[in-house]
């Protein structure tokens, strides 16, 4: 969230799309009711099912699945041609007024550069035309054919509200009402807050959609205020955190990347990521790459990490390309991996197309576990009957099942949607030889590291040397582990402006990233999480909910990234000369007389850096605005543009009837083998979708026994025209099919699914539940992931859940 | 005489008498003539957070025994915190189960081991275990990793064994796992924020 939970309050106007926060987030979905009842806010919903968020909603517009980037390209052509946007605002802080390079071009669903045969761009004309000083070439007219303003309106221009409900089977009224309903927050006392998960991130071009949200919050100035923002919903307690501290193939903690295997040069390494300023006066704040990078060395590698071996640079592996969960299952279905750790991570329930996952485990040498729970993964080799029909005779894996402790046991800090740090304490011990997950860690890594010492072997160095300073070597302390990632002084720090002044004295923890430095003299696991257990203590455990300004910020309460921010890019709140678009939720204000900038938030910007200086809101990215054109950041282009999902119940893209290859996304990775598992609308007419119910979370509490009573057993939803068709009624027994496999489940007949009009066709949708499966206390069922395609974004590789095809019969 | 229900509890820790009749609807006014003590007033209570989705609502924790070395803390009781700025002591019905959770009859409680095309779990020692996948690692470390890639560039990487990290574990536990993956040259590293 660029936001948090408690600042929905602030809104006038709530999105819900892409998500369904009254039954997956239901105690954040308080404060959408909080803005309805004490501002008026009003909320809309736009969901393939009319769900209980819809059923509190203020509008309700139903959407096919897989087509949010047509709805809300539709949403952008309307703000643009009934010119409905916050001109100040775009004008200061965005690339409006930027210039493309002349060779960058779209033509008929493709952008220039494209590679068919590596379903890849070369995104060499993807930029800005840079003058001779180093700067972006800027037209404050918009006049110009090529600056980003007139490029976006002419990209979406062809998303006309006919085109929009042909494409979403969308009520052209309906989509019209939700354009006038979120036009009113272009004004600069009104804004509207996204709220969005899964259902966005789930689709083969789900970044895209995330991206074209943005687009339209920006436009309306509704980014970096109270009340606003883009803000995802995260789907677990601490997937947050975990992405904060790196633990994805191709990241470093505090998203610092790993080099390719072509950036063999440290400095170049650097460079490329510490980007100077393409405007004046801009800060680009990663131009601290460097300070953030070795202070993360010094925390890994200590003493071993020195300026003569670059830091230890060499040690970090290289990546010649990216080991997403899907390329990982696909190098082991093909035999190329051996073992396997799953820490509370259950691939056979959570991974798309069960028969491929359950395949490739069974091709491992050996296989780890370690989770509180019994999860299906861990008997992927065992015999449960029609819901995992497996001969484990045949299975020649090894597993190791080991018990780990659960929140309840344990102490530590989780991160919530909101970037909150928040620390819990251990209340019991685990039960029977559970043990925590740090020891567990440990425990393997020492028994490696001792092997390692005694017999030699592959590349010692980064094992032998990695720091490990714990008072008990064999369980690393929570403690001890929290202040090593917020970081401490190595040697004495000092003001840069006066070395004499010593700001941090060697030995002490850091004050926050500010205070890092690229000389060794500093260590920090994590710099977006540097401060967070300072010399005053574990700030992530502090527990003042007060509140002095009335909205929400409780800046006292546990600690926020970065900086104790509570909401990012917060000095876009206020006006070029510094004054709060709306003093009534102020955030940060310009104070002339103390020269620094002040309010309800952290300032998310140079703290006495005065207006007429001119730095733009946008600090960590080298323009200072934010970016409508993506540059070469997005795997498919720089314009959000709709694309079909991979399976879709469309013969053509109806944007581009007559270009096959821009029917799905011309970028998504697609393996060789799996082209042969899409299924076609003749055999599979019907579009499934998977989601949560508001009684279980994800696949773990079918092992809980009052959930398990809540919601027994597995069913699906259809509405009553395709129950209709298919001869189903409610309570029936029905079969799920899709090219992959099948599942069978009770058929819940509703209303609450509708049959939409698309391109001149009736398309029914099957929505999917998630949580049942074979182990656990609820009744048995099957894994749902058993139906869904082995592809994802083109971007992040997420798994495309929320838009396949299905066919249905009844048992 | 009015009092909060947190008030409530404190005078029952301080020893005036109270009553079951409290969880029946009974107001606190009327319930302090009774004399048996609300057993809440007897646990420690502890602050956690919940584990689910990412709301992160503040949660209590009602254990039995009074943390004295000897004494085996049981979790008897989770309900919301009524301090925490996002859910004011609220839970959904995810979170008010976490009892059944943390009491779930499918925690794993020891270690077990797999052995190649067997149908049954088998005990194992935390020791054994730890040995064994060591070994494991480093045979498989030790034949396939990369130092140097097919142009002669130093890749130092490994990417026959890989690894999915938890979507729940603590910070601590996933800055440690990322450290330890990485000093290994592990590539084929993930967390549940993918899918």
């Amino acid at each position: 969230m660029t936001n948090h939970w408690v600042d929905i309050k602030n809104t006038d106007l709530v999105l819900i799309m892409g998500g369904n926060a009254a039954e997956a987030h239901p105690c954040g979905f308080k404060w959408v009711t909080e803005a309805k009842a004490h501002r008026k806010a009003r909320l809309i919903v736009v969901d393939p099912r009319f769900t209980r968020s819809a059923a509190v909603s203020d509008y309700y517009a139903p959407i096919r699945a897989g087509s949010d980037i047509a709805f809300l390209g539709g949403v952008i052509n309307y703000l643009l041609s009934h010119d409905r946007i916050h001109h100040e605002y775009v004008k200061n802080y965005t690339d409006f007024s930027f210039l493309v390079k002349d060779e960058f071009a779209f033509n008929d669903g493709i952008y220039s550069g494209y590679n068919p045969e590596k379903r890849s761009y070369d995104k060499s004309t993807w930029g800005y035309q840079i003058g001779k000083d180093g700067y972006v070439v800027t037209d404050p007219t918009l006049q110009n054919p090529r600056c980003v303003y007139q490029l976006m309106k002419a990209h979406y221009s062809r998303y006309t509200p006919d085109m929009v409900s042909s494409i979403c089977g969308t009520p052209k009224d309906a989509f019209l009402k939700v354009c006038e309903l979120i036009a009113e927050t272009s004004a600069a006392n009104k804004t509207m807050t996204i709220l969005y998960a899964l259902g966005w991130t789930q689709h083969s071009q789900g970044s895209q959609m995330i991206r074209t949200g943005a687009m339209v919050q920006l436009l309306l100035g509704n980014i970096g205020v109270a009340g606003g923002g883009m803000n995802a919903l995260r789907g677990h307690s601490n997937i947050q955190g975990l992405t904060d501290l790196g633990l994805l193939s191709n990241l470093l903690p505090g998203y610092m990347t790993l080099p390719g295997d072509a950036e063999q040069d440290y400095k170049t390494y650097v460079e490329k990521r510490a980007s100077k300023p393409l405007r004046p006066g801009q800060m680009s704040y990663w131009q601290n790459y460097n300070k953030f990078f070795v202070s993360n060395m010094k925390a890994w590698w200590g003493d071993a990490a020195t300026a003569q071996n670059n830091w230890c640079y060499d040690w970090l592996p290289k990546l010649d390309k990216g080991y997403d969960l899907l390329q990982v299952f696909e190098n082991m279905n093909q035999g190329k991996v051996n073992g396997y750790i799953c820490q509370g991570f259950n691939p056979l329930a959570s991974a798309p197309c069960k028969v491929k996952v359950s395949g490739s485990l069974a091709k491992l040498k050996f296989l780890v576990i370690v989770d509180p729970l019994a999860t299906e993964t861990s008997e992927f080799w065992q015999n449960h009957g029609e819901y995992n029909d497996v001969d484990p005779a045949k299975i020649q894996t090894e597993v190791f099942r080991l018990p780990s402790t659960c929140f309840a046991e344990e102490d530590g800090s989780l991160v919530n949607s909101g970037r909150w740090l928040q620390w819990h304490w251990k209340a019991a011990e685990p039960p029977g030889d559970a043990k925590g997950d740090q020891e567990i860690m440990a425990g393997i890594f020492l028994k490696i590291r001792d092997l390692y010492k005694k017999d030699g072997g592959a590349f010692p160095d980064p094992i032998l040397n990695l720091t490990w300073k714990h008072k008990q070597p064999d369980a690393p302390s929570p403690e001890e582990l929290a202040k090593e990632f917020s970081g401490k002084a190595l040697g004495d720090v000092t003001d840069p402006k006066d070395k004499t002044q010593v700001l941090v004295k060697a030995g002490d923890q850091l004050n926050g990233f500010p205070e890092l430095r690229d000389d060794g003299s500093t260590s920090c696991g994590c710099w977006i999480f540097a401060g967070s257990w300072s010399e005053k203590g574990n700030l992530m455990a502090r527990r003042d909910n007060s509140d002095p300004f009335g909205i929400g910020q409780t800046l006292n309460w546990a600690y926020a990234w970065p900086a104790n921010r509570r909401v990012l890019y917060n000095r876009a709140s206020c006006d070029p000369a510094g004054k709060p678009y709306d003093p009534s939720r102020m955030l940060i204000a310009w104070n002339a007389e103390a020269g620094k900038w002040g309010g309800s938030d952290i300032p998310d910007f140079k703290p006495d850096s005065p207006p007429e200086d001119g730095m733009n809101p946008f600090i960590m990215n080298p323009e200072g605005v934010a970016r409508f054109f993506a540059i070469d950041k997005m795997a498919e282009g720089p314009f959000p543009e709709h694309y079909e999902p991979m399976e879709s119940p469309l013969a053509v893209n109806p944007m581009h009837p007559k270009n096959d290859k821009a029917k799905s996304n011309p970028a998504a990775r697609v393996f060789k083998d799996d082209w042969s598992s899409f299924g076609t609308p003749d055999r599979f007419p019907y579009v499934g979708t998977t989601y949560r119910l508001t009684e279980h979370f994800h696949y773990w509490t079918k092992h809980v026994r009052i959930n398990a009573i809540l919601q027994p057993e597995q069913f699906v939803e259809i509405g009553e025209e395709l129950a209709k068709e298919k001869g189903i009624k409610a309570g029936d027994h029905v079969r799920v099919k899709s090219k992959r496999g099948f599942i069978v489940a009770v058929a819940v007949v509703t209303k609450r699914v509708r049959t939409l009009d698309v391109a001149g066709k009736k398309v029914h949708t099957v929505g999917v539940p998630i949580h049942w499966g074979f182990m656990g206390v609820a009744k048995n069922g099957y894994i749902t992931n058993t139906l869904t395609p082995f592809v994802g974004d083109a971007n992040t590789q997420t798994p495309e859940f929320k838009a396949f095809l299905v066919n249905i019969e009844k048992v | 005489m009015q009092v909060t229900r947190r008030q409530f509890f404190k005078i029952c820790a301080a020893g005036v008498g109270s009553s079951s009749l409290v969880a029946l609807g009974f107001a606190p006014g009327e319930a302090l003539a009774e004399v048996r003590e609300f057993k809440l007033a007897r646990t420690t209570e502890t602050r956690n957070t919940c584990p689910y989705c990412s709301v992160g609502c503040g949660i209590l924790i009602y254990s039995l025994g009074d943390q004295a070395k000897n004494a085996h803390a049981e979790v008897m009781h989770i309900e919301g915190d009524p301090d925490h700025p996002v859910n004011r002591g609220t839970l959904c019905p995810k979170g008010a189960g976490l009892l059944d959770f943390v009491h779930s009859p499918n925690r794993l409680k020891r270690p077990e081991y797999r052995a190649p095309g067997s149908k049954e779990w088998q005990p194992i020692s935390w020791d054994e275990a730890y040995t064994r996948i060591a070994k494991l690692m480093k045979e498989d470390r030790d034949k396939n990793f990369i130092a140097k890639n097919d142009k002669g560039e130093t890749v130092n990487r490994w990417v026959s064994t890989g690894m999915l990290a938890a979507s729940a574990s603590s910070n601590e536990t996933g800055y440690l796992t990322q450290k330890i993956a990485r000093s290994l040259g592990m590539l084929a590293f993930d967390n549940q924020a993918r899918v």
